[in-house]
């Protein structure tokens, strides 16, 4: 969908290039993250698939037609841009802004405005924010408004420079999520440039690090780049704690779950010793008709005739399907068994997790 | 290129260089009386936009004074003064000049002054009292100082207010290089007329030029004043 | 005489009631010069103002052409073009307009500049023709500095023209000349409070049509 050829661009007065021989494919419907430290150009090769800088050599497609040989304007109007600081017009209304591309394009006033209350609904914003103008709006609220106004004519393709970068993380988090769930169902092709890998690893199909200079030094998607760092430089960027981030990227339902030491509450006393010795633990779960009621170990069955007697005791970390490994691990290296017990909805009994279990998954 | 010409040869003939109405007098006449008034208003405006700038109260008056200032035209100041120095006994000629061009250069020196007190940094002023300097040393060596180039500027535009207006006051029976203008247009002498003209918007740009060149001077090196 | 000046009172009503259509046409002709000036000085500063805006080079020397212009006493300004364009509106408008032209020049440049570079950037990428931006973004927004530019210049020019009664036009000024020529307070003081009154309802007027102009400054930020 968006192909860069051997995109050079150097700055007028400058020695060094600001994007040296960039080669890059994005497919339709994928979110390609450009991420690098300050300097790598990463900003500039998105601007220059809009056209708002033009390359000095190479080429760049989209949707198979170069973008120097079609005019600026009309290329722009397909495109869906958001920066940081948005840009909304200060002048205009929240869905005079949102319908600022439909109205280029020559929209009847029906269709906008239908399309603008759908993109509000979409973006969670008011309708009563519709009428009023930014500056009295908060800086998350600004942020969905920009979004908004990018998906207005529906553009197959977006371009977003650090879109979530000016609120504080509580919000960006949201706006995160909220775009992702966006972007599941519309399928836009994207090209997102953030500095923060974090957000790169979270939003992306596919992360392109880019070197000072605009150097291509991997473009992989998050979980191999974070198994297979390309050189020494990924690594750095990476971060420390890229273990961690790799069992953020995969979640509890994605892999077999041991079932652990079970015991019904009817069973006697030995049964849980039984499975004890068997599993290696010196507690077991207690399972009825497949509720997880708790666990116990030797010291709460002593002098019990059954399981059911020494009151169970919650586990104190749960974790379900949708939860990544990572959260996994979080709860339980707090928890007093040092296991998360894995549960479908509420607390239908799946297995448990252990720390040596986590593991596998990134050394495997 | 005909009036030029004969403006030109007015200004040279070494008859409108002689006496009383003759343009060494009248520049002179013109350029004391535009000093003398600017001196006087700033005796005045000066000392009183320091203490407003200073203490913050009367604010108020220098705001009203401003506005009301720019919208009276110069020309019925100069009008109004003489009903009022006629009451007073004191005549025509040299006192409505005066009063007029006084009340004309008071209001941007004064909003000029308080504008470069009041915007002068409140930390800095604040550091200079934890410091242990007393009110009367505050505003001597800090605020006068950092505001000193504004103030230069609302001298600057008074001045090349006063001599703008000092040109209208031979309306009043007064002298000053207005006369030639005024004089001319009553006996259509095209070349008097313009060669007054001439006159005049020489010592208007001299005196910008060389307050601006003062101005320059009188601004601190190394502290940034927000200005 | 002088004596006698000296116990009239300021005003004599039967002066006022005796010259009403007079001093009527007069303000009518004080508020035509002025409004003719200010327009004309637009006209000229609008088109001159985006392009200094855009080629910066051009902004030094024109800014110093319109502030020797306004150094000039007005006197000497009207009484030098009188030699070549004689005791007519024409001189007082050149006149009037060129005091306007460095106030004019400098706002609309000023409010020009007072876009912000990334309402810019993004107008563009949506898709804006050049003249677009022009006119639906830059112009809107620099909309607000231009008129308080525009308030200045008139409230000037309504000063100025009280001047041109000496070569024979003067709207109010006109009484004022008058006054003084005859020794006569009253048309003086009729003269320069109608004057004065002019130029502050067309500052609260302007101010009024400037505050509608930008209904988006009205509100602050709610921080949510």
């Amino acid at each position: 969908m968006i192909r860069l050829v051997d995109v050079v661009k150097r700055f007028a007065g400058s020695q060094s290039l600001a994007v040296d021989h960039l080669s890059l494919e994005v497919e339709e419907g994928e979110t390609a993250v450009l991420v690098g430290p300050s300097g790598c150009g990463k900003t500039t090769t998105m601007k220059m698939i809009n056209r708002l800088e033009e390359p000095t050599s190479g080429s760049i497609f989209v949707d198979g037609r170069d973008v120097t040989a079609q005019d600026p304007v009309t290329l722009r109007r397909g495109i869906g841009y958001v920066i940081q600081t948005i840009g909304l017009l200060p002048h205009r209304t929240i869905a005079q802004n949102i319908a600022t591309v439909p109205e280029l394009l020559g929209w009847d006033e029906i269709r906008i405005s239908d399309r603008v209350k759908e993109l509000a609904g979409m973006l969670e914003l008011k309708s009563e924010l519709l009428s009023r103008y930014p500056s009295e709006l908060s800086g998350g609220q600004r942020q969905r408004v920009g979004v908004a106004r990018a998906l207005a004519a529906d553009p197959p393709v977006m371009l977003m420079d650090e879109p979530f970068g000016a609120v504080d993380p509580i919000v960006r988090g949201r706006l995160q999520d909220q775009f992702l769930e966006i972007q599941d169902r519309l399928r836009k092709t994207i090209v997102f440039v953030t500095h923060d890998i974090d957000e790169a690893i979270k939003m992306a199909d596919r992360i392109a690090i880019l070197n000072v200079g605009g150097v291509l030094e991997q473009y992989d998607t998050p979980k191999e780049i974070l198994r297979n760092p390309a050189n020494d430089f990924v690594k750095e960027f990476l971060g420390s704690e890229r273990g961690l981030k790799r069992l953020a990227l995969v979640q509890v339902g994605e892999i077999e779950v041991e079932e652990g030491p079970v015991v019904s509450p009817d069973d006697p006393p030995q049964r849980a010793t039984e499975a004890m010795q068997r599993f290696g633990t010196d507690w077991v779960s207690v399972v009825a008709d497949g509720e997880l009621l708790g666990w116990v170990d030797e010291q709460g069955l002593a002098g019990k005739a059954t399981v059911g007697e020494a009151a169970p005791r919650k586990f104190s970390a749960y974790v379900t399907a949708a939860s990544s490994l990572r959260e996994a691990l979080d709860s339980l290296i707090t928890s007093t068994t040092q296991v998360a017990a894995v549960v479908w909805e509420g607390q239908r009994y799946r297995g448990v997790l252990t720390a040596e279990r986590i593991s596998k998954e990134i050394t495997s | 290129m005909g009036v030029i010409g004969e403006a030109i040869q007015w200004l040279t003939d070494p008859v409108n260089w002689a006496g009383d109405g003759g343009i060494p007098h009248r520049m002179l006449e013109h350029m004391e009386i535009s000093g003398l008034t600017v001196l006087a208003a700033a005796l005045i405006a000066i000392p009183a936009g320091l203490a407003i700038g200073h203490s913050g109260r009367g604010r108020f008056l220098v705001v009203s004074l401003s506005n009301v200032g720019r919208a009276i035209p110069s020309f019925a100041i100069l009008a109004l003064a003489l009903p009022i120095t006629i009451k007073l006994g004191l005549g025509l000629g040299f006192w409505p000049t005066f009063f007029a061009l006084f009340a004309l250069a008071v209001p941007p020196i004064l909003t000029n002054t308080y504008v470069g007190v009041a915007e002068v940094d409140r930390d800095l002023v604040e550091a200079a009292r934890g410091m242990g300097m007393a009110d009367g040393q505050i505003l001597r060596r800090l605020e006068l100082r950092l505001a000193a180039p504004v103030i230069m500027v609302g001298l600057r535009t008074a001045a090349v207010e006063v001599v703008a207006t000092a040109t209208l006051a031979a309306l009043v029976a007064w002298g000053g290089l207005g006369r030639f203008i005024i004089d001319g247009f009553a006996v259509r002498d095209d070349a008097r007329i313009l060669g007054g003209a001439i006159l005049v918007a020489v010592l208007a740009i001299a005196t910008e030029l060389v307050l601006g060149g003062v101005e320059r001077l009188a601004r601190p090196r190394t502290v940034s004043v927000r200005a | 005489m002088i004596l006698a000046q000296a116990d009239e009172p300021l005003v004599e009503p039967e002066w006022v009631m005796r010259n009403l259509d007079r001093i009527g046409e007069r303000l009518v002709e004080h508020a035509y010069l002025t409004v003719l000036a200010v327009g004309i000085g637009l006209a000229i500063c609008i088109p001159l103002g985006i392009l200094a805006y855009r080629h910066r080079r051009i902004y030094p020397p024109v800014t110093w052409l319109a502030g020797f212009l306004y150094t000039i006493p007005s006197l000497a300004l009207f009484a030098f073009l009188t030699a070549y364009t004689g005791l007519t509106t024409l001189t007082a408008e050149i006149g009037l307009v060129s005091y306007t032209l460095l106030i004019l020049i400098r706002n609309v440049v000023a409010g020009l500049d007072s876009v912000p570079l990334d309402t810019k950037e993004s107008a563009r990428a949506m898709g804006y023709t050049d003249r677009q931006l022009l006119l639906k973004v830059e112009l809107p927004l620099a909309l607000p500095v231009i008129l308080a530019g525009v308030r200045v210049a008139t409230v000037t020019t309504i000063g100025l023209v009280t001047v041109t009664s000496l070569i024979g036009k003067g709207g109010l000024g006109f009484f004022i000349l008058q006054g003084m020529r005859r020794f006569f307070n009253t048309p003086i003081v009729v003269g320069a409070v109608l004057s004065v009154l002019l130029a502050v309802s067309a500052d609260l007027a302007l101010l009024g049509l400037q505050k509608a102009a930008t209904p988006w400054a009205r509100n602050r930020a709610r921080t949510a």
